[in-house]
């Protein structure tokens, strides 16, 4: 089956063609037509060229950008003074960084646009543009044209923080190896003075001794000073951190020195204390990068709610964007349409898609004065809600926040390090402090290196890189291949799991139910009934309805009705039909209930005219074509796969044999998945969780490991470890056989780590190794322990481990 | 080797110089998407095509 240029969809019978480059190339719907017909007319066809996934098919509906003009609003999206404005924008439907590269030549083109710089790993985009010749709606119009989603966000704190954070430390980086190159150059000049059994002119030794204490009091007090502070404050607090004893030997080294420096004689160590911070400070940056690579959960949430909302005032309807919504506002949304905040059905009754909340694709009846919540779908017709709670107020984003403060605890590996590491730091201050006393009492002109040495070699630099080192680069690899990970912690878990257990819609399945058989029952042929079914459900947003939806136009029925839990009536053709349940559709009062099918292992849905069936359509949802193999490839990892569904068992067995899974288990609640995970994790065994409906926190809090679905609902993907972009199964058993080696080279790591600290500090403490000897040591450790986890990064990726990789991104799917 | 009074603090000069480019950099954001550049120079301007 061949698939749409543009957006990779299948075609579905489209005869929609589309020009670029001189060829004619079939897309998919005349949204696809239009942007690559667009592409092409600004010759950025070379993002065809370049990308490396399917872009995001364009949104049937144009939303008006008009509500962004006013003035009031755009004091909330926009920065800027005189002439010059800037906005931050989250954009939808980056899937790959040329589209980041054609968002930004498009934008770039129009005239006003002074500046942009779109991030296709994060979804956001800044824009600088001048007042005069461009606004901000032009610029959501051009962007939207292209088919992405483009949103005007206030800048959030917590990414401004993380800016500032990743400026700051490269700064410091750089400050430290300039700084470090400097001295060395004027140190390696002693040095092959030295082995050449000669010294250099004193004068120009002194020379050079005080420009190397020149440049390196910056190095210490602008790059060192996070290390500084931090011992100071564990000082102070009477604990101790692994930079007490750096910062210890830092500050003795440089102040004797400074005093030596300047009194014109005895060592100076300019040299050692240069790269000791630089190491410490590159080690600190690997840290950092890691830690940044979590998701903003309220980030990803933002993106599930509309730009604007329909608000009901005096005089009509006005389009509002979300920020200007306040409480106590009466707002409309449409059918298909998702509900913008948080509020009180006015109407007598409405049906809402839930699935944001409970993962269930189902409609959900509510009556008037029951609680809506932001982010579900409006499933039924257009109903008016008075706002109760507006953006950060809502019931999601305070349930993503304790979310994402649940995930933010350490795991209980990185506890235990932390309190062996208070024990070894006090050794190691305690056996510096008898080196020195020892050495006082033997030889005190050895006293103050020995000691020096004896602190740095001790520093566990390289212990602290080594684990996240690894990780680093695991995320990388992974993130090439698929698999999203956004809690670091969790991929040691991944290592160590012995269970998967699979949710069955839209994780083995492809969670979009197709039509699978059709059976006439009286006199209209196959042809006639889908085409009544069709016309039936045009109207519909339910999902069941995409299953009737063929990209041949059909005529909408008239007066249509649709009833809750009954189905859809209407006239097509002057005749009324009725399509849905049995009993209603079908007039029949037949005793068989709709479960009882021998062999049907799909949805029934019947077409009839209220007294006689006309026919019945079978709908299922197919399965994933690589979920045996996933299936397979995990056994050979030593590793059973489970699943667990809320469907009826025919439904779960079919899928489960399909699949190669031998245990199944079906009608279970949420309550009841809880504590199944719950039974299994008792015998010890770390389980993994996948799935895509995956909102409970207790059903992901049981779990030693969740993954979400890419194309599922964005709380799982918010609140779970991992999100599995790539749709494909297979990816997981590769991913766990990853994080298995990363474990291995982390473990390799740690142990070269400490195995250098034991062995050096002996013979430091006894005087044989000098304190730029200890620094060099310290350093070529910490670049072999990079270095080996570098071995986890893709091999044609010779970025360094923290370089930032793009996984592509699919929009979520309601199914 | 008097000539070193001269160089050494000429070498630092340029150093100092070469932070404050790069702390200019920084803070202007070249260094917060390295992507969407690499992707400029593989794209070939083809001047019949414009906006």
């Amino acid at each position: 089956m061949s698939r749409c240029f543009h957006c990779h969809e299948p075609l579905a019978g489209s005869e929609i063609t589309a020009r670029i480059d001189g060829r004619d190339e079939p897309v998919c719907c005349p949204g696809c037509r239009a942007v690559v017909e667009l592409i092409g007319a600004s010759g950025l066809a070379d993002y065809y060229r370049h990308r490396t996934a399917a872009a995001a098919r364009p949104a049937a509906n144009a939303t008006e950008w008009q509500a962004f003009g006013a003035p009031e609003v755009a004091r909330t999206f926009v920065t800027g003074s005189g002439n010059e404005q800037s906005a931050v924008l989250d954009i939808d439907g980056l899937h790959c960084s040329a589209c980041a590269w054609l968002i930004d030549r498009t934008l770039r083109r129009r005239s006003g646009i002074v500046d942009v710089s779109i991030n296709a790993a994060t979804g956001r985009g800044q824009v600088r543009w001048n007042a005069d010749a461009t606004t901000l709606i032009d610029i959501l119009e051009t962007i939207a044209r292209l088919g992405y989603r483009p949103a005007p966000v206030a800048a959030g704190e917590v990414e401004e923080r993380r800016r500032h954070e990743r400026h700051l430390g490269l700064k410091r980086l750089m400050v430290s190896a300039f700084g470090m190159m400097q001295v060395m150059m004027f140190a390696v000049a002693d040095y092959t003075a030295r082995l050449g059994g000669e010294t250099i002119d004193p004068v120009m030794l002194r020379y050079f001794t005080l420009v190397s204490l020149l440049v390196a009091t910056p190095v210490l007090f602008y790059a060192g000073a996070p290390f500084l502070a931090s011992a100071l404050q564990s000082l102070r607090a009477r604990a101790i951190s692994m930079d007490v004893p750096a910062s210890l030997a830092l500050v003795l080294a440089y102040g004797a020195s400074v005093l030596n420096g300047l009194r014109g004689s005895g060592e100076v160590y300019f040299d050692s204390v240069t790269m000791f911070v630089f190491f410490l400070t590159l080690g600190r940056w690997v840290q950092m990068t890691v830690r940044h690579r979590t998701l903003d959960a309220t980030g990803a949430l933002a993106k599930q709610l509309p730009t604007l909302a329909h608000r009901v005032c005096g005089q009509g309807i006005e389009d509002v964007p979300l920020a200007a919504l306040t409480k106590d506002d009466c707002v409309l949304v449409r059918a298909g349409e998702l509900v913008p905040a948080d509020g009180q059905l006015l109407d007598a009754a409405a049906e809402l898609n839930e699935a944001l909340l409970t993962g269930e694709s189902l409609p959900v009846r509510r009556q008037r004065g029951d609680p809506l919540t932001a982010g579900t779908i409006n499933a039924g017709q257009p109903l008016r809600l008075k706002v109760t709670a507006t953006g950060e107020q809502t019931v999601l984003a305070r349930l993503a926040g304790l979310l994402q403060e649940a995930a933010a605890r350490k795991p209980a590996t990185a506890r235990a390090a932390d309190r062996a590491a208070a024990v070894f730091l006090w050794l190691v201050l305690a056996g510096a402090a008898s080196t020195c006393a020892a050495w006082l009492w033997i030889d005190p002109a050895r006293a103050f290196s020995a000691t020096l040495a004896v602190l740095v070699v001790a520093c566990p630099c390289a212990f602290a890189i080594a684990s996240p080192a690894a990780v680093s680069a695991a995320i990388a690899r992974l993130a090439r291949q698929g698999l999203l990970v956004t809690r670091p912690e969790a991929l040691e878990s991944l290592a160590q799991v012995h269970r998967f257990v699979f949710d069955k819609t839209g994780t083995l399945t492809q969670g979009r139910v197709q039509l699978k058989q059709t059976t006439p029952l009286a006199n209209l042929d196959e042809e006639r009934c889908l085409e009544i079914a069709a016309s039936l459900e045009a109207a519909s947003e339910h999902p069941l309805a995409r299953a009737f939806r063929t990209s041949a136009p059909c005529a909408v029925a008239d007066e249509v009705q649709v009833l809750a839990g009954l189905g859809i009536e209407g006239c097509v053709g002057g005749k009324r039909y009725r399509i849905g349940r049995r009993a209603w559709a079908s007039g029949s009062v037949s005793l068989a209930s709709e479960d009882e099918s021998a062999d049907a292992t799909g949805t029934l849905v019947w077409l009839g005219n209220g007294n006689r069936a006309l026919a019945v359509f079978e709908l299922a949802d197919p399965v994933r074509r690589e979920a045996a193999t996933a299936v397979t490839a995990l056994q050979r990892l030593g590793i059973d796969s489970t699943l667990v569904s809320g469907d009826r068992a025919a439904t779960v067995a079919a899928v489960a044999s399909a699949c190669g899974i031998a245990r199944y288990m079906a009608r279970c609640s949420p309550e009841e998945k809880v504590r199944i995970i719950r039974d299994m994790e008792t015998d010890g065994l770390a389980t993994a969780m996948v799935g895509d409906g995956l909102n409970d926190a207790p059903v992901l809090g049981a779990a030693r490991v969740s993954i979400a679905m890419g194309a599922g609902t964005v709380l799982a993907q918010a609140s779970a470890d991992m999100v599995l972009i790539a749709d494909d199964l297979t990816v997981l058993p590769r991913s766990v056989a990853l994080a298995r080696r990363m474990l291995a080279i982390a473990r390799q790591n740690l142990n070269w780590a400490m195995l250098y600290n034991l062995s050096c500090l002996p013979l430091a403490a006894c005087g044989f190794i000098p304190p730029w000897g200890a620094a060099l040591g310290m350093s070529l450790s910490s670049i072999l322990v990079i270095l080996n986890a570098a071995r986890l990064l893709p091999p044609h990726q010779a970025r360094s481990a923290a370089a930032e990789t793009l996984p592509p991104r699919t929009e979520p799917r309601y199914a | 080797m008097s000539i070193l009074f001269v160089l050494v603090p000429l070498s630092l000069a340029l150093v100092v110089l070469g932070g404050w480019a790069f702390f200019w950099a920084v803070g202007n954001g070249q260094f917060d998407e390295l992507d969407t550049a690499s992707w400029d120079v593989l794209h070939e301007e083809d001047e019949s095509h414009d906006a």
